[in-house]
């Protein structure tokens, strides 16, 4: 998008916007690092990209090497979380399943980013019969349940990781539109939007310059606690035999083995929950942290 | 009022048909043959050749969707290439069942939530609302399925206290039905509870600081007078209508609680549905579902509408 | 406020335990693994769909479980000498659960529902028939185009379960809604997904044997839910327990359990000849199949997916058949042998690309395969998919190798014509080779068992070494059984005939 070339130059009509984010940029930052859920959550997070990055490091064996001397073993020295029902170690899958989430995750959020901003642009900006239909299938898309949504979509994509992301993506992507319709509804009134536009700046140009920075930072909000929900889906599809195919690792289908033998091995069931709440749990104390640090309105 | 219901209506309509234009144009990505699917492990071409017959599927998209709309407001969602039952007779007989389990899920999150809520903006800034905020946020960020895993192994198969999984009618044994639901409300109400304790938490906190609040400290009322005959009664506004959205979403995003416990509602109905290329099924559930949530949106707006004073007058 | 809470749960759970082991005595509780599809025996497609009809409609003839056909709505059948006229015996005093006499008409309005009727999947299972010809009240002949031994094991299952033909008259296309039949039980109700109901039905013509007042068909599909259910009280046989669950079940003193070898099979299908993808070593060349056989430990797999309680063979037919030919052993693993042979077939490392479908269960099999045949030179790509899409994939031919299961017939006739022969309906790979056909005909066309024996012995013999199908294991049934549970006995067909089934204390 065209935002991104040379953010740093500053016209004169820029002034407003650019005062908008820039000052308070420090402002949030002191305010996310004196946050202390914030500052968890960044952490965890953090720690969760890392290890999604580094598992073939971190990983003690092979996630898809299976070994049939040894299925269905406790957590013992050797193998620290158990093995699973072919004998593969459960904590290197679970390392590796790092990876599908957070791959899900992002990548989901951003085919939804991709999809939802720019309708949510168009929306908000034009109005009248523009916004009248986009929010008619922004509204259409919303009244259809999230998850059922994105199942219908993996379901008739074909099971596969990436077409879980595309399903997610696309069962996202009308939050996007609507928030980003409402901020740009809010900001097109602006006095230095009206003075942009008066000096006869192009559309493109007032949405580039002007609106998007303004209404980037609940998006980012917004995008953080969509990957908590991402996450969730992707394991929930990967759970449905939707999502990640095996022999390839990812925490839903874990589960979805796991729940075979909840009597026989629970460890298998335990630790991909333990890690989808954890990871969970860190965006959405990030999301909630990054909305109080950016809410002008809160002290 | 009316010409605001007038025009909520009138929106509706084209919403709706949008709805069921893309539930039908779903089928089109769709790999796999339905009638191959449907003829099971024998595969008899001319058995699949009658199923295509019977089913229209050799006609075009569009003359499918035309006979299809058509039943719609007929009333004839079609027919379950399955099991031959009527779509809008397996949408009622599934409806009671999620039903049941959507309000008894309310009821928990309500408990909890409203609770939670209450006491973190009443105590805020404390360590309870640090504490209430946390619990909500795990709420949020546990997956439903797992905690539905776990309780099963603790509860059923450890302790033994409550059967692991299943469905009886209410109408057959009320004990068994409710001893069933236990846990999958418990499971479904922990997601709901988080997001209704922070609507209670943050209208709470805006009631508060409310201009009534200070008048009926100012006349020294109790604190506990204040906060639940003053503040509360105002907060319930925003806390009502967020529970009408949530109660739409919950009819239908008990999907995968319903697949862990295997309780045979919408959830099951359409995951089932969907593996088996269960067309009318797949279409019939989430139509109706997103007319509940329009519906329910509506009401939610009415609800708003009609408790706010500010806005009646 | 809080202490309400607390005090109501506590009732609530108190009130649940008292009530939970509170059912009736005489209703019988099936867990089965899977939602039956339609319940029209002429329409049905679905394993587990023949499991409720076995309650609710009865069949020309039976298996017993050793796999003989027996009598139970026709009383005697003979053949006439070139095999091509059946004639058939009809039990007195049957009536169907709509008062309707079961007679010589009543037969001859099944079977040609059954050859007629659009959409009918048992027109292939009983195609030779001709006609039907009505001798007198009881007695019915059916005249075959040409000799079909397979015929009588088909009118044991769905072809020859009989339906009142006014019934089937009256409600047409929704006669899968209320079906009406003259077994032990009737239909009562079906909530889709749920369960279905079927209750005793007086007039049957053999009430004595029957102690059951009604029987529900839960279906589970969670197999460890099953058993948690069956351990509760809430169920009181199972369908197809998971080979890792019977411990457990051998274990609890309040339940049983009760096996059988399956008449089906899981096995490799091998796209010979199928469309392009059929253009690769393991397709074309046999030496690289039998290297890829030579690759599997059959029993490894047994061991590591299921436990080790299934029943490795090399065989369509299972070892419970008459037909299973003794001498012919599964190989055992050479690593060795299959590397010479890809030398021999000029071949390095091929790679394979597997399909199977995405359930837990059938992956493992398929990452074991993986890991046993990458030891040999086999680079095993595992395709997981879904069901629906799989069925498409080996419809064209979309596909190189495939794990596929067959729930297996009694006769070995359907276990192997329509996959094997050149036109069979099933022969997703088209593998042709007129001299198997020639034996598979030969078997069709004699009620001869000895004949019979030796013919699809010579199949088998060129079944394994040409290996269109490397065949691995027939799986076993596994039922769990509440120990009240009395008279249950387990059939090779899967299937669970309530006859002198009851209910103990």
């Amino acid at each position: 998008m065209s935002a991104t070339t040379q953010p740093m130059v500053q016209p004169p009509v820029a002034a407003p916007a650019m005062a908008a984010i820039e000052r308070p940029g420090a402002r949030v930052w002191r305010r996310f690092r004196h946050h202390p859920s914030a500052l968890l959550g960044g952490t965890l997070v953090l720690a969760f990209v890392i290890v999604a990055l580094g598992s073939p490091w971190l990983a003690p064996f092979d996630p898809a090497a299976n070994d049939w001397m040894a299925i269905r073993q406790a957590p013992s020295a050797a193998h620290w979380l158990g093995t699973d029902d072919v004998g593969r170690d459960v904590l290197s899958r679970l390392l590796y399943g790092a990876r599908a989430s957070l791959y899900a995750g992002v990548l989901s959020v951003v085919i939804a980013f991709i999809i939802g901003v720019p309708f949510g642009l168009l929306a908000g900006y034009y109005g009248g019969l523009v916004d009248a239909t986009i929010s008619r299938v922004i509204e259409a898309l919303l009244a259809c349940p999230f998850l059922i949504l994105a199942i219908a979509f993996s379901a008739f994509l074909g099971p596969s990781l990436t077409n879980a992301m595309i399903a997610i993506g696309i069962a996202a992507s009308p939050m996007f539109a609507r928030l980003t319709r409402g901020q740009v509804m809010a900001v097109k009134t602006e006095d230095y939007i009206e003075g942009a536009r008066a000096v006869g700046a192009s559309d493109l140009r007032i949405i580039s310059r002007y609106i998007l920075p303004n209404v980037f930072t609940p998006l980012l909000v917004q995008a953080t606690l969509t990957i908590a929900t991402a996450i969730i889906a992707e394991a929930s599809l990967s759970f449905l035999g939707l999502g990640q195919q095996p022999p390839a690792p990812s925490w839903g289908s874990m589960l979805d083995t796991a729940k075979n033998f909840i009597t026989q091995a629970p460890w298998m069931a335990v630790s991909p929950g333990v890690a989808i709440f954890i990871v969970v749990f860190g965006f959405n104390i990030l999301g909630d942290g990054l909305r109080d640090a950016l809410d002008p309105r809160e002290t | 009022m009316f010409a605001f219901i007038f025009r909520r209506v009138l929106i509706a309509v084209p919403t709706l048909l949008l709805i069921s234009l893309m539930v039908f144009s779903l089928q089109l990505l769709l790999p796999g043959d339905p009638a191959l699917a449907l003829a099971g492990e024998e595969r008899d071409p001319a058995v699949i050749e009658a199923i295509r017959e019977q089913y229209h599927l050799n006609d075009p998209m569009i003359v499918q969707y035309g006979h299809w709309l058509a039943g719609v407001f007929t009333g004839d969602w079609g027919i379950s290439l399955r099991n031959q039952m009527a779509v809008t007779d397996l949408l009622l007989s599934k409806l009671p069942v999620t039903l049941e389990l959507a309000i008894l899920a309310m009821l928990v999150a309500l408990a909890i939530g409203v609770t939670a809520g209450l006491v973190s903006a009443v105590k805020k800034g404390t360590r309870w609302d640090f504490g209430a905020n946390v619990i909500a946020l795990s709420g949020i960020s546990i997956p439903n399925f797992w905690l539905g895993i776990m309780l099963i192994l603790l509860v059923s198969v450890r302790w033994g206290l409550l059967p692991a999984s299943g469905y009886t009618s209410p109408l057959e044994s009320v004990s068994r039905n409710l001893e069933m639901m236990v846990m999958p409300a418990l499971v479904l109400g922990t997601a709901i509870a988080a997001i209704m304790m922070r609507h209670t938490r943050s209208a709470m906190i805006q009631a508060m600081q409310a201009d009534y609040v200070r008048t009926a400290r100012a006349k020294g009322l109790s604190e506990r007078v204040v906060i639940l005959k003053h503040a509360f009664r105002n907060a319930l506004v925003p806390v009502v209508t967020m529970g009408t959205l949530q109660f739409g979403e919950l009819l239908s995003g008990a999907v995968l609680t319903e697949q862990v416990f295997t309780i045979p509602g919408f959830g099951k109905l359409i995951v089932d549905a969907v593996f088996n290329r269960d067309y009318a099924v797949v279409q019939g559930v989430v139509l109706f579902t997103g007319t509940v949530f329009i519906v329910m949106n509506f009401i939610a707006d009415l609800l708003y509408f009609l408790l706010n004073p500010r806005l009646r007058t | 406020m809080r202490r309400f809470w607390k005090g109501s749960a506590l009732a609530l759970l108190s009130a649940t335990t008292l009530f939970a082991h509170a059912a009736s005595a005489q209703t019988l509780t099936i867990g089965l693994a899977e939602d039956p599809d339609q319940l029209d025996p002429d329409r049905a497609r679905s394993y587990v769909g023949r499991i409720v009809f076995t309650g609710m409609c009865d069949k020309l003839v039976d298996l017993d479980d050793k796999l003989n056909i027996v009598p139970q709505l026709a009383t005697e059948w003979s053949w006439n000498d070139d095999q091509t006229v059946l004639t058939m015996t009809l039990r007195d005093g049957v009536t169907f659960h709509d008062g309707t006499p079961f007679n010589a008409e009543a037969v001859k309005y099944n079977i040609e529902r059954s050859l007629n009727l659009p959409g009918s999947n048992r027109r292939n299972e009983i195609s030779a028939v001709d006609h039907v010809e009505v001798v007198d009240g009881h007695t019915v002949k059916l005249h075959l185009k040409q000799p079909f031994a397979p015929l009588l094991a088909a009118l044991s299952d769905r072809a020859g379960m009989m339906i009142s033909p006014k019934a089937a008259e009256e409600e047409g296309e929704n006669f899968s809604r209320n079906p009406v039949c003259s077994g032990p039980f009737k239909f009562v109700d079906r909530v889709a997904q749920d369960k279905i109901t079927l209750e005793k039905y007086a007039g049957y013509w053999n009430k004595d044997a029957i102690h059951l007042d009604r029987v529900i068909y839960r279906p589970i599909p969670d197999a460890t839910v099953r058993l948690a259910n069956l351990q509760s009280g809430q169920l009181d046989i199972i369908d197809r327990a998971a080979t890792s669950d019977l411990k457990q079940i051998r274990d609890d003193s309040s339940l049983k359990l009760e096996s059988a070898v399956s008449l089906g099979y899981s096995g490799i299908t091998i796209n010979t000849d199928h469309g392009p993808r059929a253009d690769n070593p393991l397709g074309s060349d046999p030496r690289v199949r039998e290297a890829f056989e030579l690759s599997i430990d059959r029993n490894i797999i047994n061991q590591v997916a299921y436990d080790g309680e299934f029943t490795p063979d090399n065989q369509p037919i299972s070892t419970q058949s008459p037909f299973h030919a003794h001498s012919l052993k599964s190989p055992v693993r050479d690593v060795e042998r299959a590397k010479a042979l890809l030398k021999e077939a000029g071949v390095d490392r091929v790679s394979i690309d597997l399909m199977a479908t995405n359930s837990p269960e059938v992956m493992r099999v398929a990452q074991i395969i993986q890991s046993m045949a990458g030891q040999a030179g086999f680079d095993v790509k595992v395709t997981a998919t879904e069901f629906a899409t799989m069925l498409d994939s080996y419809d064209r031919g979309d596909f190189q190798a495939g794990l596929l299961n067959w729930s297996g017939r009694a006769d070995p006739d359907g276990n192997l014509y329509a996959f094997l022969t050149c036109d069979g309906t099933l022969n997703d790979g088209e593998y042709c080779n007129a001299k198997l056909d020639e034996q598979l005909n030969k078997a069709r066309r004699t009620n001869d068992t000895a004949a019979r024996h030796e013919a699809y012995e010579a199949a088998e013999r060129i079944l394994l070494t040409d290996r269109p199908i490397i065949y691995l294991y027939h799986p076993n049934w596994f039922w769990g059984l509440s120990k009240r549970v009395e008279g249950f006995k387990p059939y090779p067909d899967g299937m669970i005939r309530l006859t002198n089934v009851s209910l103990g204390s």
